[in-house]
């Protein structure tokens, strides 16, 4: 009997993957967002100032030519306890030319999140969870030095939580924003603004954007995925 | 006054000094800590990256942030050491003994912390340290007498009060992260511990006020006058409006502190309109706007609608302190006449607020540049230091109260008879 219901839900799910589809779209940003700002502490920093050639900037809004926005999460809202982070690939986070790169990542509950310390300077890997359950999963290992060639640190979220501030208070202008997920369904915008959500069973779904700026909170829309999936855009406003 | 006790309240007055300008160098370089956001750039305490906290190696101190931090803790052992000895020298050779039992409590409790397990080794080794510090403070000094009353006592304040502040630094490190009722207990920490530096330095230099020439030549001038029943006084309404205008300046700058604390950068960045108005709308709307318009290098989160009421109620205060201060500065220069120190306190106290208003704008105007919001926060506790001057100049004026006359005049008269004897 168990031998059967175990085969029945393998069915299921094959059935489910085999016809699951990708949800793809752009996003792209409305208004005029204010100019981002030199980082100049970086350029004045004895040992980050020799890292890079130029003063960077903040990246606050990424857009492309025709105001395609990037760094914008776009995940399916409500779909939780789907996640398979235990067993997916772990998340990279880097710290290059004094700045986390990427500086807007999302992974899943329970995926490990890997800080490397590409820069030959001391950084301090601060993370600033808000949900109780972060924070006491990584109680002690929030606040961590990380030398210059140092070993990589790890980090595991179980909960889901937006925004997950990373800092490092050694360059105070050193952030990352971490999205954790219930769930692998989920993209990051690239610089053309556009994402894909992979392997979406069939059905209806509300699918949200998130931006550190024009959408805090998230913007959603509905939508339906077919066999041949489902395509959704975005416009984010800047007031 | 014999001359060996002339030179040596002369050294007592220097020392006592010292140690406030060492304090307000300290306040500096705290301001510079909260003004670059790197009040957690060393993540541990008392140990630093896992070092003694003396032994930290230089490659690590001078990087980025570090700098400021352990500059910071550096110098506050130091300022920690001189006010022990300003204690030990205040209380003369009475201090000795209790100054050496809570040196030698300290060193034995530091002791025992280091066996209660690692994590708690650092603490300990922090406590015997300053217990060592006091123990050496209480058997090597000299037997000096006593300083007259109320400066023992000051001394023993200022002593209990730099180690509760150097606990509440240590203590802003080890909960940063720890939170209730939803708020930070670093932010509350550093808030504390910004308001207890201010009301420390107010401290010390009312200790090198008292101990200081000027301050006998004015209580000499003082007791002439009363003994005379005549001579410049403040009215009981001047002497109010100066304590009231202190606690003011205080107040404000408590508002100032947990503003800083907040880390959340300018939450108006334009001067003097607020968002282009009188009073900047505060509804969600308009806030998600502001934070939508906010382009913070290290102050990145986003700022709330008391984050934009805090620094209107900063500003308000601000030009209430300044009509205050100046109404205060007329009143004294139209009461004191002469070459009067408390015409002078007055007058100083006045450009100092005029230079601070200044500087407030300017942190604004230059998207809260560290060096100027740290000038603003030095100038903010000088002030607070001269108001406080101010409060002791006129309060100790007995000729606004024939009661403190009359004390006076009985003190100058027991002098007298003393120096006859």
């Amino acid at each position: 009997m168990k031998t059967t219901s175990l085969l029945l839900l393998a069915t299921a799910l094959t059935a489910s993957v085999a016809n699951a589809a990708d949800i793809t779209g752009t996003v792209k940003l409305s208004g005029t967002p204010p100019e981002e700002r030199p980082i100049k502490p970086l350029k004045d920093d004895v040992a980050c100032g020799k890292l890079v050639s130029e003063v960077p900037t903040t990246k606050f809004y990424v857009t492309g030519p025709n105001k395609e926005l990037a760094d914008v999460v776009v995940m399916l809202k409500g779909v939780t306890g789907k996640s398979t982070g235990a067993s997916a690939k772990p998340a990279v986070l880097d710290q290059k030319g004094c700045l986390y790169v990427p500086q807007i990542l999302a992974i899943q509950t329970g995926q490990k999140l890997v800080v490397k310390n590409s820069d030959p300077a001391l950084h301090n890997v601060h993370a600033n969870p808000t949900a109780d359950k972060n924070s006491s999963a990584n109680a002690g290992k929030l606040n961590r030095a990380q030398m210059a060639g140092g070993p990589d640190l790890d980090f595991t979220f179980p909960a889901a939580e937006n925004f997950l501030k990373f800092q490092c208070d050694v360059h105070p202008w050193m952030f990352a924003w971490v999205t954790v997920v219930d769930s692998p369904y989920f993209a990051v915008t690239d610089k053309d603004g556009k994402f894909t959500i992979k392997d979406v069973p069939p059905g209806k779904y509300t699918v949200t954007a998130l931006h550190r700026k024009a959408a805090l909170t998230g913007v959603d829309k509905e939508v339906e995925v077919k066999e041949d999936g489902a395509t959704v855009d975005f416009t984010l406003e800047v007031k | 006054m014999s001359a060996a006790t002339q030179r040596h309240q002369t050294w007592l007055h220097r020392f006592a000094t010292l140690t406030s300008a060492s304090t307000l160098v300290l306040v500096a370089i705290g301001g510079l800590v909260t003004s670059h956001g790197v009040g957690m750039a060393v993540p541990d305490w008392p140990t630093s990256y896992g070092y003694n906290m003396f032994a930290l190696p230089f490659s690590i101190w001078f990087t980025g942030g570090v700098f400021h931090e352990h500059t910071h803790r550096q110098w506050a052992s130091i300022v920690g050491v001189l006010v022990v000895i300003l204690a030990r020298w205040l209380g003369g050779e009475r201090s000795r003994k209790p100054i050496m039992i809570v040196g030698a409590v300290e060193l034995a409790a530091g002791i025992a912390l280091r066996f209660a397990g690692d994590e708690w080794r650092g603490a300990g080794g922090f406590l015997a340290g300053i217990g060592g510090v006091v123990l050496l403070a209480g058997i090597a000094w000299f037997k000096n007498p006593a300083a007259p009353k109320p400066l023992p006592a000051m001394g023993w304040w200022a002593f209990w009060l730099v180690q509760v502040q150097g606990l509440l630094g240590g203590l802003r490190v080890v909960l940063d992260a720890h939170e209730v009722a939803g708020i930070k207990m670093g932010l509350i920490f550093g808030i504390f511990h910004a308001c207890l530096a201010q009301a420390f330095f107010v401290l010390l230099c009312a200790i090198a006020l008292f101990t200081s020439g000027m301050w006998r030549r004015f209580v000499e001038q003082r007791n002439s006058f009363a003994a005379a029943g005549e001579g410049p006084g403040s009215s009981n309404r001047l002497q109010l409006m100066i304590l009231g205008t202190t606690i003011l300046i205080f107040v404000q700058l408590m508002i100032g502190a947990t503003m800083r604390h907040q880390h959340a950068g300018l939450a108006i960045w334009d001067f003097p309109l607020a968002h282009g108005e009188l009073w900047p709308a505060t509804d969600a709307e308009s806030i998600q706007r502001y934070n939508q318009q906010r382009v913070e290098i290290s102050a990145v989160d986003p700022i709330t609608a008391f984050h934009v009421q805090l620094q209107m109620i900063h500003r308000l205060v601000a030009v209430a302190i300044l009509v205050l201060v100046s109404f205060c500065c007329w009143k004294v220069l139209r009461q004191f006449a002469g070459k009067s120190v408390v015409r002078r306190f007055a007058i100083v106290w006045a450009v100092l607020i005029v230079v601070q208003v200044g500087l407030g704008a300017w942190t604004v105007l230059s998207h809260k540049a560290a060096d100027i919001a740290t000038a603003h926060v030095v100038v903010g506790v000088l002030s607070l230091a001269t108001g406080s001057s101010l409060c002791i100049f006129t309060a100790r004026n007995p000729v606004s109260s024939p009661r403190a006359a009359a004390v006076s005049a009985r003190e100058t008269a027991e002098a007298a008879a003393l120096k006859q004897s």
